[in-house]
C-alpha cells in the first residue's frame, strides 16, 4: 500500500498520466463534438490511424512538426466530410458508416505508407515534439515538472479542452450544436441549416480526433507502426458516455484513464512476478467497458443521436 | 436545388444488382491506387483474376478463405438483423478457436464421430457466450453494445496471448506461443488430397441454409425481424424482446465461434494468435453486401474471399502492398451502402425560378 501511495504522489507518474491521456483528451473531445450535434462516429479508430500516419509522412517529407500537426487536422477533417456525407443528407446508418469509415481509413493509411515506404525493414524516424521547458514555470513546485515535462501537443489538447468547453457552452454557435443534437426541427424553424451544422460539427470532431492520432506519432513516439492506434478510438467512444457528453468531465476521465493506466504499468515492476503480464494489458479495455455499465443508465445522450433528419419531412 | 425523396416501392431487380454493381465499382476503383502504386493496370487485374480461376488450387484456396467470411457474415447478418449490433466477431472466433484447442488437443481421446462435434459444441458454446455477456450488459446495464463487443475483442486477444503462452502452450512448440495440435481424428476432413480446403465449407453452407430458412420461414425469425424492425411495436405487440436478443446474440456468437473452429480444427491444425487477419470485421463488410440475408452471404464471402486471395496472388507479382484488398473490401462497403441509399430514395432536382430566367 505505501508503494502505491509512493507512487500516486510521485511528480513522475502524474506527468505519465496525462502524458498517456492527451491522445484520449483529443478523441473524446472529437466525439463529444460529433455526439452532441446527433452523430455517432465510429469512423475514430481509423481517423486515428489517418492522423498518425498523415502527420508523421508530412512531417517525414519536410513539413515541418506544425506542418505535420495540421495535414493530420485536415486529413480527419476530410474523412469527418465523408461520415458527415454519408449520415447526416443521404441519413445512412451511423454505426455502418461509421465502421466502413474505420476500415476504409485505416486500410488507406496502411496501403499508403506501405507504396510510399515498400523496402524499409525497421520504420524511419522524426524528429518528433520536445517538451517544453518554459523558464520560471518549470520551477513551480510539482505543478511545474508535471505539466513542463509535456509536449506542445499537450498543451495544445488541453486548450482544446476550453475551447470546445467555451464554444458548446458560451456562444451562439454552441447553442446551435447541442439543439441540432437535441431537436434538429427547432433549429430548422430558425432557419438554421441542420445539415451544414451536423456536417460541420462532425468535420471539426473528426480533426480533434486526427490529432489524437498525431500524438502517436509526433509526440509519444517518432515513428508509424501498424496497430499502433490499438483501440484508444473505441475507448474514447466510452469515455464519452462516462463524461456525460461534458468537455470537464472528459479531461477527467481521459486523466483518471491514463493514470490508471501509468499505475498500471508501475505495479506490474512490483508485483509482475506473481500476476500474468496480460491482466495489465487487458485493463484498460476491462475499465473501459465497466466505466460504461456504470455510466450508462443515467447517461443523458443527445435526444436526436443516431435519429437521421430530413429537411422538409416533420 | 435537388430534394431527397423516399421511393415508393423497392425494386427487386436494384435490390438484386445492387451488390453486384458495388463490388465492381469497389473492384474498378482498385485501378486508382495500383495507378499510384505504379503498377501496369491490365496484368494487374489478369493477375487476381488468375489467383483465383487460373487452377483448381488457386480456386481452392478462395473457397478455403470463404469458409470463415461465411461464418463470421452470418453472425452479422443475423445479429444486425435484430439491430443487435455485434461488432465482437474477431474476439468470438477467437474464444470459439481456443475451446476447440482445448477440447482437440488430447483432454478426450476419443473417436473421430464423438471429438468432432464435441469441438463443435464447445466452440459454439463459448463464441455464444462471447456475444451473450455483451448482451447481457445492453439489456441491464443499457451499455452500448458496439462499444462492449469491439473493446472485448481487445481483451479475448489478450486472454488468447495469456492462454498460448501457458495453459495451451505446445510443450513441443519451441517456444513459440502455440497450441499443441489438434489430434488427427479431431481434424475436419479435408475434401480434396493436395488442397487446403476442409469440411467446414459444408457446414457453413449448412449454416447458411438454415439460418435463411429461419429467417424467412420460422416464428423466431419472424420475432427477431419484428425486434429489428421496430423494437417499440414488437414490445407493444407482446413480443418478448429480452429473450429474442439474447438468443440472437447466442446464434451469432456461436455462428463466429464456429469460423474460429474451422480454422483451426480444419484449416491449421493448431492455434496461434494471428489465426484471424481480421475475418470478424470483414464478416460485417460481408453481411452488409449481402443485403443482411443468408443466402446473400454465401455469395458475398465468395466475391471477398476472391478479392483478398486475388489480390494476395497479385501483390506477390507485382510488388504491390497487399493491404490493396483490405482498401478494395473497404470500398465496396462505402459502395453499397450509398448504392443501398439509392434503392430507397431517389434524389430529384426541383426546378428553381432563377433558373428558368435565361
Amino acid at each position: 500500500m505505501i508503494e502505491i501511495l509512493q507512487i500516486l504522489l510521485s511528480e513522475s507518474f502524474w506527468s505519465a498520466s496525462l502524458r498517456i491521456a492527451t491522445p484520449l483528451i483529443f478523441g473524446v473531445l472529437g466525439a463529444l463534438l460529433c455526439e452532441k450535434s446527433g452523430v455517432l462516429n465510429l469512423g475514430i479508430e481509423g481517423i486515428f490511424v489517418v492522423g498518425a500516419m498523415v502527420g508523421w509522412m508530412a512531417v517525414w517529407l519536410g513539413a515541418g512538426l506544425w506542418g505535420g500537426v495540421l495535414a493530420a487536422a485536415l486529413a480527419g477533417a476530410l474523412f469527418g466530410l465523408l461520415h458527415g456525407i454519408l449520415t447526416v443528407p443521404l441519413g445512412l446508418s451511423q454505426h455502418v458508416s461509421g465502421l466502413a469509415i474505420t476500415l476504409f481509413a485505416s486500410s488507406l493509411s496502411y496501403f499508403s505508407y506501405r507504396t510510399a515506404l515498400p523496402t524499409v525493414s525497421s520504420p524511419p524516424r522524426i524528429d518528433p515534439f520536445q517538451p517544453l521547458d518554459i523558464p520560471i514555470l518549470t520551477n513551480l513546485p510539482f505543478l511545474g515538472p508535471v505539466l513542463f515535462q509535456q509536449t506542445a501537443l499537450t498543451f495544445l489538447s488541453l486548450f482544446c479542452v476550453l475551447l470546445v468547453w467555451y464554444v458548446l457552452n458560451k456562444t451562439a454557435l454552441g447553442v446551435a450544436i447541442k439543439a441540432v443534437g437535441d431537436n434538429p426541427n427547432s433549429v430548422d424553424a430558425q432557419g438554421l441549416s441542420v445539415y451544414g451544422l451536423r456536417i460541420s460539427a462532425v468535420m471539426a470532431g473528426s480533426a480533434l480526433m486526427a490529432l489524437g492520432g498525431a500524438f502517436l506519432t509526433m509526440s509519444a513516439f517518432d515513428a508509424f507502426f501498424f496497430g499502433m492506434v490499438n483501440g484508444r478510438g473505441w475507448i474514447c467512444i466510452a469515455l464519452v458516455i462516462f463524461a456525460s457528453w461534458r468537455p470537464g468531465k472528459a479531461l477527467l476521465g481521459a486523466i483518471l484513464f491514463g493514470a490508471f493506466d501509468a499505475l498500471q504499468v508501475r505495479l506490474q515492476t512490483e508485483v509482475g512476478a506473481f500476476v500474468p503480464s496480460q491482466v495489465f494489458l487487458a485493463a484498460p479495455y476491462l475499465l473501459s467497458i465497466f466505466a460504461l455499465v456504470i455510466a450508462a443508465r443515467r447517461a443523458e445522450y443527445p435526444r436526436a443521436l443516431l435519429t437521421p433528419w430530413f429537411k422538409g419531412q416533420r | 436545388m435537388i430534394r431527397i425523396e423516399a421511393r415508393d416501392t423497392q425494386s427487386l431487380a436494384w435490390n438484386l444488382g445492387l451488390p453486384v454493381i458495388s463490388a465492381t465499382l469497389a473492384l474498378l476503383l482498385a485501378a486508382i491506387p495500383l495507378t499510384l502504386a505504379g503498377a501496369p493496370i491490365g496484368e494487374s487485374y489478369f493477375y487476381m483474376f488468375m489467383g483465383v480461376f487460373g487452377s483448381k488450387f488457386a480456386f481452392s484456396e478462395m473457397l478455403t478463405r470463404a469458409t470463415p467470411l461465411i461464418f463470421t457474415g452470418l453472425a452479422a447478418a443475423l445479429a444486425f438483423r435484430a439491430k443487435l449490433w455485434n461488432i465482437g466477431a474477431e474476439g468470438q472466433l477467437y474464444l470459439g478457436a481456443m475451446a476447440a484447442a482445448a477440447i482437440g488437443t488430447g483432454v478426450f481421446d476419443v473417436s473421430g464421430i464423438i471429438l468432432i462435434p464435441t469441438i463443435i459444441v464447445f466452440g459454439c458454446a463459448a463464441g455464444a457466450i462471447g456475444m451473450i455477456v455483451p448482451a447481457a450488459l445492453k439489456i441491464r446495464f443499457d451499455a452500448d453494445e458496439v462499444v462492449t463487443t469491439l473493446l472485448l475483442n481487445f481483451i479475448i486477444v489478450i486472454f488468447l496471448q495469456y492462454m498460448l503462452e501457458g495453459p495451451l502452450k505446445d510443450p513441443m512448440g519451441l517456444g513459440w506461443p502455440q497450441s499443441s495440435p489438434i489430434m488427427d481424428q479431431g481434424m475436419l476432413p479435408k475434401v480434396m488430397e493436395r488442397m487446403r480446403i476442409h469440411y467446414g465449407i459444408f457446414i457453413a453452407l449448412l449454416c447458411a441454409a438454415v439460418a435463411q430458412f429461419m429467417l424467412i420461414r420460422s416464428v423466431w425469425g419472424f420475432k427477431l425481424r419484428a425486434v429489428g424492425e421496430n423494437m417499440h411495436a414488437a414490445r407493444h405487440a407482446g413480443l418478448p424482446i429480452n429473450s429474442s436478443l439474447l438468443t440472437v446474440a447466442a446464434i451469432s456468437g456461436a455462428l463466429a465461434g464456429l469460423a474460429g473452429v474451422s480454422e483451426v480444427a480444419g484449416l491449421k491444425g493448431y492455434l496461434t494468435a494471428d489465426l484471424s487477419p481480421g475475418f470478424g470485421y470483414t464478416g460485417i463488410v460481408v453481411a452488409m453486401l449481402a443485403g443482411l440475408s443468408p443466402a446473400g452471404v454465401v455469395i458475398a464471402a465468395l466475391f471477398i474471399a476472391s478479392v483478398f486471395v486475388g489480390a494476395d496472388s497479385m501483390s506477390r507479382a507485382m510488388g504491390v502492398s497487399s493491404y490493396l484488398a483490405d482498401l478494395v473490401v473497404s470500398a465496396a462497403l462505402l459502395c453499397v451502402l450509398l448504392g443501398g441509399f439509392l434503392t430507397k430514395y431517389k434524389i430529384i432536382s426541383v426546378a428553381s425560378q432563377s433558373g428558368s430566367s435565361r
